[in-house]
Protein backbone atom coordinates (compact mmCIF):
# COMPACT_ATOMS: atom_id res chain seq x y z
CA UNK A 1 0.00 0.00 0.00
CA UNK A 2 1.33 3.42 -0.90
CA UNK A 3 0.14 6.94 -0.13
CA UNK A 4 -0.34 7.46 -3.90
CA UNK A 5 -2.75 4.52 -4.13
CA UNK A 6 -4.69 5.82 -1.12
CA UNK A 7 -4.91 9.32 -2.62
CA UNK A 8 -6.04 8.04 -6.04
CA UNK A 9 -8.76 5.93 -4.43
CA UNK A 10 -9.81 8.87 -2.22
CA UNK A 11 -9.96 11.32 -5.15
CA UNK A 12 -11.90 8.90 -7.37
CA UNK A 13 -14.39 8.07 -4.64
CA UNK A 14 -14.94 11.75 -3.85
CA UNK A 15 -15.49 12.46 -7.55
CA UNK A 16 -18.30 9.86 -7.67
CA UNK A 17 -19.87 11.38 -4.55
CA UNK A 18 -19.61 15.01 -5.65
CA UNK A 19 -20.85 14.27 -9.19
CA UNK A 20 -24.25 13.06 -7.95
CA UNK A 21 -25.63 16.36 -6.57
CA UNK A 22 -24.10 18.34 -9.48
CA UNK A 23 -25.63 16.03 -12.09
CA UNK A 24 -28.97 16.22 -10.33
CA UNK A 25 -28.98 20.04 -10.31
CA UNK A 26 -28.15 20.08 -14.02
CA UNK A 27 -30.87 17.57 -14.94
CA UNK A 28 -33.51 19.41 -12.89
CA UNK A 29 -32.58 22.68 -14.62
CA UNK A 30 -32.72 21.07 -18.07
CA UNK A 31 -36.12 19.54 -17.29
CA UNK A 32 -37.43 22.93 -16.13
CA UNK A 33 -36.22 24.54 -19.38
CA UNK A 34 -38.11 21.91 -21.38
CA UNK A 35 -41.15 22.58 -19.20
CA UNK A 36 -41.14 19.02 -17.82
CA UNK A 37 -41.66 18.13 -14.19
CA UNK A 38 -38.39 18.41 -12.25
CA UNK A 39 -36.91 14.92 -12.43
CA UNK A 40 -33.36 13.74 -11.94
CA UNK A 41 -32.91 10.03 -12.10
CA UNK A 42 -30.50 7.73 -13.86
CA UNK A 43 -32.13 4.98 -15.91
CA UNK A 44 -33.21 2.25 -13.41
CA UNK A 45 -31.23 -0.39 -15.32
CA UNK A 46 -28.02 1.64 -14.87
CA UNK A 47 -28.66 2.06 -11.14
CA UNK A 48 -29.31 -1.69 -10.87
CA UNK A 49 -26.07 -2.40 -12.75
CA UNK A 50 -23.99 -0.20 -10.42
CA UNK A 51 -25.38 -1.58 -7.17
CA UNK A 52 -25.24 -5.18 -8.41
CA UNK A 53 -21.63 -4.72 -9.58
CA UNK A 54 -20.70 -3.66 -6.04
CA UNK A 55 -22.24 -6.82 -4.56
CA UNK A 56 -20.66 -9.05 -7.24
CA UNK A 57 -17.19 -7.65 -6.47
CA UNK A 58 -17.61 -8.10 -2.72
CA UNK A 59 -18.94 -11.68 -3.02
CA UNK A 60 -16.02 -12.59 -5.32
CA UNK A 61 -13.64 -11.11 -2.75
CA UNK A 62 -15.31 -13.18 0.00
CA UNK A 63 -15.08 -16.37 -2.10
CA UNK A 64 -11.44 -15.95 -3.10
CA UNK A 65 -10.23 -14.88 0.34
CA UNK A 66 -12.19 -17.66 2.09
CA UNK A 67 -11.25 -20.53 -0.22
CA UNK A 68 -7.82 -19.71 -1.63
CA UNK A 69 -4.47 -18.69 -0.23
CA UNK A 70 -1.63 -17.58 -2.51
CA UNK A 71 -3.38 -19.01 -5.58
CA UNK A 72 -4.19 -22.50 -4.28
CA UNK A 73 -6.76 -24.14 -1.98
CA UNK A 74 -6.70 -22.60 1.51
CA UNK A 75 -7.29 -25.79 3.54
CA UNK A 76 -10.14 -26.58 5.91
CA UNK A 77 -9.84 -24.23 8.90
CA UNK A 78 -10.22 -20.93 7.02
CA UNK A 79 -13.34 -21.83 4.94
CA UNK A 80 -14.89 -23.56 7.97
CA UNK A 81 -14.49 -20.40 10.05
CA UNK A 82 -15.99 -18.19 7.32
CA UNK A 83 -18.87 -20.66 6.86
CA UNK A 84 -19.62 -20.59 10.60
CA UNK A 85 -19.68 -16.79 10.50
CA UNK A 86 -21.86 -16.82 7.37
CA UNK A 87 -24.45 -19.10 8.97
CA UNK A 88 -24.60 -16.84 12.04
CA UNK A 89 -24.97 -13.74 9.84
CA UNK A 90 -27.79 -15.47 7.96
CA UNK A 91 -29.47 -16.23 11.32
CA UNK A 92 -29.20 -12.48 12.05
CA UNK A 93 -26.56 -12.75 14.77
CA UNK A 94 -24.92 -9.41 15.75
CA UNK A 95 -21.97 -8.42 13.60
CA UNK A 96 -19.42 -8.75 16.44
CA UNK A 97 -20.55 -12.34 17.10
CA UNK A 98 -20.18 -13.21 13.40
CA UNK A 99 -16.61 -11.92 13.25
CA UNK A 100 -15.49 -13.41 16.57
CA UNK A 101 -16.99 -16.86 15.92
CA UNK A 102 -15.44 -17.01 12.42
CA UNK A 103 -12.01 -16.24 13.85
CA UNK A 104 -12.49 -18.59 16.83
CA UNK A 105 -13.55 -21.56 14.65
CA UNK A 106 -10.55 -21.12 12.31
CA UNK A 107 -8.17 -20.67 15.26
CA UNK A 108 -9.66 -23.65 17.14
CA UNK A 109 -9.35 -25.99 14.15
CA UNK A 110 -5.72 -24.95 13.63
CA UNK A 111 -5.04 -25.58 17.32
CA UNK A 112 -6.34 -29.15 16.76
CA UNK A 113 -3.93 -29.55 13.84
CA UNK A 114 -6.46 -29.10 11.02
CA UNK A 115 -4.72 -27.27 8.11
CA UNK B 1 -26.34 2.23 13.53
CA UNK B 2 -23.35 3.92 15.23
CA UNK B 3 -22.34 0.84 17.22
CA UNK B 4 -22.44 -1.39 14.12
CA UNK B 5 -20.24 1.09 12.24
CA UNK B 6 -17.83 1.23 15.19
CA UNK B 7 -17.48 -2.58 15.26
CA UNK B 8 -16.81 -2.80 11.52
CA UNK B 9 -14.31 0.06 11.89
CA UNK B 10 -12.42 -1.71 14.68
CA UNK B 11 -12.36 -4.96 12.64
CA UNK B 12 -11.10 -3.05 9.62
CA UNK B 13 -8.27 -1.39 11.54
CA UNK B 14 -7.22 -4.64 13.24
CA UNK B 15 -7.37 -6.76 10.07
CA UNK B 16 -5.48 -4.14 8.02
CA UNK B 17 -2.63 -3.93 10.54
CA UNK B 18 -2.66 -7.71 11.01
CA UNK B 19 -2.19 -8.14 7.25
CA UNK B 20 1.00 -6.10 7.42
CA UNK B 21 0.03 -2.43 6.93
CA UNK B 22 1.32 0.41 9.11
CA UNK B 23 -1.33 1.85 11.45
CA UNK B 24 -1.61 5.13 9.53
CA UNK B 25 -2.64 3.40 6.28
CA UNK B 26 -6.05 2.07 7.41
CA UNK B 27 -6.50 5.40 9.23
CA UNK B 28 -5.79 7.42 6.06
CA UNK B 29 -8.18 5.16 4.11
CA UNK B 30 -10.93 5.67 6.70
CA UNK B 31 -10.57 9.48 6.76
CA UNK B 32 -10.03 10.08 3.03
CA UNK B 33 -12.02 7.28 1.36
CA UNK B 34 -14.69 6.66 4.03
CA UNK B 35 -16.33 3.71 2.23
CA UNK B 36 -15.98 0.44 4.14
CA UNK B 37 -16.40 -2.13 1.37
CA UNK B 38 -13.77 -0.52 -0.86
CA UNK B 39 -11.35 -0.17 2.06
CA UNK B 40 -11.68 -3.89 2.84
CA UNK B 41 -11.19 -4.58 -0.85
CA UNK B 42 -7.85 -2.77 -1.29
CA UNK B 43 -6.49 -4.21 1.95
CA UNK B 44 -7.70 -7.74 1.07
CA UNK B 45 -6.25 -7.72 -2.45
CA UNK B 46 -2.93 -6.29 -1.29
CA UNK B 47 -2.76 -8.79 1.59
CA UNK B 48 -3.33 -11.63 -0.90
CA UNK B 49 -0.27 -10.43 -2.81
CA UNK B 50 -2.20 -8.65 -5.57
CA UNK B 51 -1.11 -5.56 -7.45
CA UNK B 52 -2.08 -2.06 -6.33
CA UNK B 53 -3.58 -1.22 -9.73
CA UNK B 54 -6.05 -4.13 -9.58
CA UNK B 55 -6.81 -3.31 -5.93
CA UNK B 56 -7.54 0.39 -6.55
CA UNK B 57 -9.46 -0.32 -9.77
CA UNK B 58 -11.70 -2.84 -7.99
CA UNK B 59 -12.30 -0.41 -5.12
CA UNK B 60 -13.19 2.44 -7.51
CA UNK B 61 -15.67 0.21 -9.38
CA UNK B 62 -17.17 -0.63 -6.01
CA UNK B 63 -17.57 3.07 -5.17
CA UNK B 64 -19.26 4.01 -8.46
CA UNK B 65 -22.54 3.28 -6.65
CA UNK B 66 -22.09 6.54 -4.69
CA UNK B 67 -22.99 8.54 -7.80
CA UNK B 68 -26.72 7.67 -7.71
CA UNK B 69 -26.68 8.40 -3.94
CA UNK B 70 -25.98 12.06 -4.61
CA UNK B 71 -28.55 12.14 -7.41
CA UNK B 72 -31.16 10.74 -5.04
CA UNK B 73 -30.73 13.24 -2.21
CA UNK B 74 -28.81 16.10 -3.89
CA UNK B 75 -30.73 19.13 -2.52
CA UNK B 76 -30.92 17.65 0.98
CA UNK B 77 -27.23 18.47 1.46
CA UNK B 78 -27.98 22.21 1.36
CA UNK B 79 -27.58 25.13 -1.06
CA UNK B 80 -24.17 26.49 -0.09
CA UNK B 81 -20.92 25.43 -1.72
CA UNK B 82 -19.40 24.36 1.61
CA UNK B 83 -22.44 22.22 2.47
CA UNK B 84 -22.15 20.48 -0.91
CA UNK B 85 -18.40 19.94 -0.64
CA UNK B 86 -18.55 18.51 2.88
CA UNK B 87 -21.90 16.77 2.46
CA UNK B 88 -20.72 14.87 -0.62
CA UNK B 89 -18.00 13.18 1.44
CA UNK B 90 -20.65 12.01 3.93
CA UNK B 91 -22.75 10.18 1.30
CA UNK B 92 -22.52 6.58 2.52
CA UNK B 93 -24.96 3.66 2.32
CA UNK B 94 -26.30 4.22 5.86
CA UNK B 95 -26.72 8.03 5.86
CA UNK B 96 -28.40 7.93 2.42
CA UNK B 97 -30.80 5.12 3.36
CA UNK B 98 -31.99 6.85 6.55
CA UNK B 99 -32.24 10.24 4.83
CA UNK B 100 -34.34 8.84 1.97
CA UNK B 101 -36.73 7.32 4.51
CA UNK B 102 -37.76 10.86 5.64
CA UNK B 103 -40.71 12.47 3.82
CA UNK B 104 -40.23 16.01 5.10
CA UNK B 105 -37.19 17.71 3.45
CA UNK B 106 -36.34 19.78 6.55
CA UNK B 107 -36.31 16.68 8.69
CA UNK B 108 -34.37 14.76 6.02
CA UNK B 109 -31.67 17.45 6.08
CA UNK B 110 -31.46 17.28 9.89
CA UNK B 111 -31.20 13.47 9.75
CA UNK B 112 -28.47 13.57 7.10
CA UNK B 113 -26.39 16.20 8.92
CA UNK B 114 -26.70 14.26 12.16
CA UNK B 115 -25.99 10.74 10.83
CA UNK B 116 -23.27 11.63 8.30
CA UNK B 117 -20.86 13.33 10.74
CA UNK B 118 -21.67 10.78 13.48
CA UNK B 119 -20.80 7.88 11.16
CA UNK B 120 -17.60 9.65 10.09
CA UNK B 121 -16.37 10.14 13.65
CA UNK B 122 -17.35 6.64 14.83
CA UNK B 123 -15.82 4.96 11.76
CA UNK B 124 -12.50 6.75 12.17
CA UNK B 125 -12.22 6.33 15.94
CA UNK B 126 -13.04 2.63 15.44
CA UNK B 127 -10.34 2.28 12.78
CA UNK B 128 -7.63 3.84 14.98
CA UNK B 129 -8.63 1.70 17.99
CA UNK B 130 -8.57 -1.45 15.81
CA UNK B 131 -5.24 -0.53 14.23
CA UNK B 132 -3.62 0.00 17.64
CA UNK B 133 -5.10 -3.27 18.96
CA UNK B 134 -3.95 -5.09 15.82
CA UNK B 135 -0.34 -4.11 16.52
CA UNK B 136 -0.40 -6.06 19.78
CA UNK B 137 -1.45 -9.30 18.07
CA UNK B 138 1.47 -11.29 16.73
CA UNK B 139 0.66 -14.41 14.67
CA UNK B 140 -2.68 -13.40 13.18
CA UNK B 141 -3.44 -16.76 11.53
CA UNK B 142 -3.27 -18.47 14.94
CA UNK B 143 -6.07 -16.12 16.05
CA UNK B 144 -8.08 -16.88 12.90
CA UNK B 145 -8.04 -13.23 11.81
CA UNK B 146 -7.81 -14.31 8.16
CA UNK B 147 -11.30 -15.81 8.61
CA UNK B 148 -12.63 -12.65 10.30
CA UNK B 149 -12.14 -10.58 7.12
CA UNK B 150 -14.25 -12.65 4.66
CA UNK B 151 -16.83 -13.34 7.40
CA UNK B 152 -17.21 -9.59 8.06
CA UNK B 153 -17.67 -8.89 4.34
CA UNK B 154 -20.13 -11.77 3.98
CA UNK B 155 -22.26 -10.35 6.82
CA UNK B 156 -22.25 -6.96 5.05
CA UNK B 157 -23.37 -8.24 1.62
CA UNK B 158 -25.83 -10.91 2.79
CA UNK B 159 -28.92 -8.61 2.79
CA UNK B 160 -28.30 -7.64 -0.88
CA UNK B 161 -28.30 -11.34 -1.89
CA UNK B 162 -32.03 -11.65 -1.12
CA UNK B 163 -32.66 -10.26 -4.61
CA UNK B 164 -32.58 -13.19 -7.08
CA UNK B 165 -30.84 -11.34 -9.93
CA UNK B 166 -28.16 -9.96 -7.59
CA UNK B 167 -27.65 -13.44 -6.10
CA UNK B 168 -27.33 -15.15 -9.50
CA UNK B 169 -24.86 -12.53 -10.76
CA UNK B 170 -22.82 -12.84 -7.56
CA UNK B 171 -22.66 -16.65 -7.64
CA UNK B 172 -21.61 -16.68 -11.30
CA UNK B 173 -19.03 -13.96 -10.57
CA UNK B 174 -17.62 -15.87 -7.59
CA UNK B 175 -17.33 -19.02 -9.73
CA UNK B 176 -15.41 -17.09 -12.39
CA UNK B 177 -13.09 -15.59 -9.76
CA UNK B 178 -12.39 -18.96 -8.12
CA UNK B 179 -11.77 -20.72 -11.43
CA UNK B 180 -9.24 -18.10 -12.57
CA UNK B 181 -7.45 -17.62 -9.22
CA UNK B 182 -4.78 -20.34 -9.80
CA UNK B 183 -3.68 -18.72 -13.08
CA UNK B 184 -3.85 -14.97 -12.50
CA UNK B 185 -2.26 -12.47 -10.09
CA UNK B 186 -4.38 -11.70 -7.00
CA UNK B 187 -6.97 -8.97 -7.55
CA UNK B 188 -7.53 -9.70 -11.25
CA UNK B 189 -9.93 -12.66 -10.65
CA UNK B 190 -12.12 -10.38 -8.48
CA UNK B 191 -12.36 -7.91 -11.39
CA UNK B 192 -13.21 -10.75 -13.81
CA UNK B 193 -16.11 -11.63 -11.49
CA UNK B 194 -17.93 -8.65 -13.07
CA UNK B 195 -18.60 -11.11 -15.94
CA UNK B 196 -21.36 -12.40 -13.66
CA UNK B 197 -23.29 -9.23 -14.55
CA UNK B 198 -24.41 -10.91 -17.83
CA UNK B 199 -27.21 -12.29 -15.64
CA UNK B 200 -28.72 -8.78 -15.69
CA UNK B 201 -29.12 -8.67 -19.50
CA UNK B 202 -32.72 -9.89 -19.63
CA UNK B 203 -35.02 -7.07 -18.43
CA UNK B 204 -36.10 -7.50 -14.80
CA UNK B 205 -39.63 -8.61 -13.97
CA UNK B 206 -41.62 -5.86 -12.30
CA UNK B 207 -41.19 -7.25 -8.77
CA UNK B 208 -37.43 -7.77 -9.22
CA UNK B 209 -36.34 -4.14 -9.54
CA UNK B 210 -34.30 -3.30 -6.44
CA UNK B 211 -35.73 -0.46 -4.36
Amino acid sequence: MTITAILILAAGTYAFRAAGPLLRARMVKAAARRGDAATAELPPRLTELMSTAATVLLVALVATSALTDAGSFAGIALPAGVLAGGVLAWRKAPFVVVVIVAAAVAAGLRLLGVP
Amino acid sequence: MASAIAVVGVSFGAIAVASGLDWWMPTALSVLVFAGGSQFMVVGVVAAGGGLVAAVLGALLLNARHLPFGMAIGEILGKGRLARLVGSHLLIDESVAFTMAQKDPVRARAVFWFLGPTAFVVWNVGTVVGALAGQVIGDTDAFGLDAAFPAALLALVLPALKNRRVRDASLLGAAIALATTPFLPAGVPVLLALGGLVVLIPAPERDEVPA
